[in-house]
């Protein structure tokens, strides 16, 4: 049976992407080629071994580092077009981003980390608070707005992370191993509340990752291995059997 | 560029990142501090010195250049101090830095943020550091040549190096001047940093 052609717009698109390290002597060779394309609303998971170059195409996506070849075009625009500003209200509005090691700034509370973006956007501070205050509702820390992060869990200061990265409502959110540092079931958390925002709020998540829990909630999932695209699975293409570890739930 | 395309970061804002990145550093911060304050004390002590025997003497008086010398090479050295301080503190906040940028930062808030860091900690310095200078001298003097000494202090009245208003506004100005030159170059180098190496995670 064929498949229909999707004929959406690409909210993030790679083209011949390639990305090389000069370490020493040696030429590391991170990406050599991927060709990807990513549709408005789409949860997608970008999985694969360690060393695979998941990290690298996930700072390709989100313009945290530059190709040595290629093209990466979000939203149709090239990226590497930008200029420094342009580059930063990228950043600033159009993706939001969580990472592994959660990346709050540490002098500051929960909901100053939150309204940080909107500062940099210029929310005037009233709007900011109030939107900051709601976000962290959303992410269920209400009542932990002045903690600063020392005082939070790990599953809390992701939660915190989560709040920051949509404060300016973006259209991407990009997550470097979210659950990296987490335990199962904060893990399992996390993942329910990004797919959540992904259904509600028609934001497109994209996840490097090497938690098998995050297939379940993805809607199509890409294996990388050395570099390249090894394939590409739908959601209803992989048959998962999610396992009991430590006893918690029935199959 | 249309309104909603800038990129703001009010003045505020890094003054509270700064103070609250300076405090939880404290005893850093202090030492810092401590240095331009012992450059800037030695500083105010030989220009008050200078400017106390010129007016006693009611002449001007030349500072020998053999003092001139010691004097910048101790701001040197200061400077030299600062900087150390700085790049210490900008390595250590890769991950902060590079997450901020992340948030949308310029490269321009993130050297505005290090440059106002180190300006407070010059300012607080040198404000102690001429204080004491300045005292130090006078103590010294009046224990010498008796009270004699408190007429020949002169606040504001001429333009000139004898004047200890002046004085004190060269110093400190001079004080802010060096923590903020100190700091440049860690500044930009903070500034400069690509996102994602300052995200990696250490293996």
């Amino acid at each position: 049976m064929e498949k229909a052609v999707d004929e959406r717009p690409n909210t993030v698109k790679t083209i011949g992407l390639v990305k090389e390290y000069v370490m020493g002597s040696v030429i590391v060779k991170a990406l050599q080629g991927i060709q990807i394309e990513i549709k408005k609303g789409e949860y997608i998971s970008i999985m694969g071994p360690s060393g695979s170059g998941k990290s690298t195409l996930f700072n390709m996506i989100g313009g945290l580092d530059k190709p040595t070849d290629g093209k990466v075009y979000i939203d149709e625009i090239d990226i590497a077009q930008l200029d420094a500003y342009e580059l930063a209200w990228l950043r600033c509005r159009k993706i939001g981003y969580i990472f592994q090691t959660f990346n709050l700034i540490p002098v500051m509370t929960a909901i100053e980390n939150v309204t940080l973006p909107m500062v940099f956007a210029g929310v005037p501070t009233d709007q900011a608070m109030d939107k900051g205050r709601e976000l962290l509702e959303l992410v269920g820390l209400g009542d932990r707005i002045k903690h600063k992060p020392l005082e939070l869990s790990g599953g809390q200061q992701q939660r915190v992370a989560v709040a920051r990265a949509l404060a300016n409502d973006p259209a991407i959110i990009l997550a470097d191993e979210p659950t990296g540092n987490l335990d199962l079931k904060t893990g399992k958390e996390i993942i329910a509340l990004l797919k959540r925002l992904n259904r509600e709020k028609n934001v497109t998540v994209i996840s490097a990752t090497h938690d098998l829990k995050m297939i379940d909630v993805s809607d199509r999932i890409i294996w990388i291995r050395d570099g390249r695209v090894e394939r590409i699975e739908e959601r209803e293409e992989v048959a998962v059997k999610v396992g009991e570890i430590e006893g918690e739930e029935a199959g | 560029m249309a309104e909603e395309k800038q990129i703001h970061m009010p003045l505020s804002e890094a003054f509270k990142i700064a103070l609250r990145s300076l405090r939880i550093r404290f005893w850093r911060a202090m030492i810092t501090t401590l240095g331009i304050l012992l450059a800037i004390a030695f500083l105010a002590s030989i220009l008050t010195s200078t400017a106390i025997t010129a007016n006693l003497k009611l002449m001007k008086e030349e500072i020998p250049a053999q003092r001139l010398w010691v004097v910048a090479m101790s701001l040197l050295v200061c400077v030299v101090g600062i900087t150390n301080s700085m790049l210490m503190a900008v390595t250590e906040r890769y991950k902060e830095i590079g997450t901020m940028k992340c948030l949308g930062a310029l490269d321009r808030f993130i050297i505005e943020l290090f440059l106002l860091e180190s300006s407070l900690q010059g300012l607080i310095g040198s404000l102690i550091g001429t204080v004491a200078g300045i005292l130090l001298m006078v103590i010294i003097h009046v224990s010498n040549e008796g009270t004699k000494v408190f007429s020949a202090l002169t606040f504001f009245k001429t333009f000139s190096l004898s004047d200890i208003g002046w004085i004190f506004l060269l110093c400190i100005a001079t004080g802010v001047v060096l923590s903020v030159i100190g700091a440049i170059y860690p500044a930009y180098r903070a500034a400069k940093m690509v996102p994602a190496d300052a995200m990696r995670v250490e293996l």
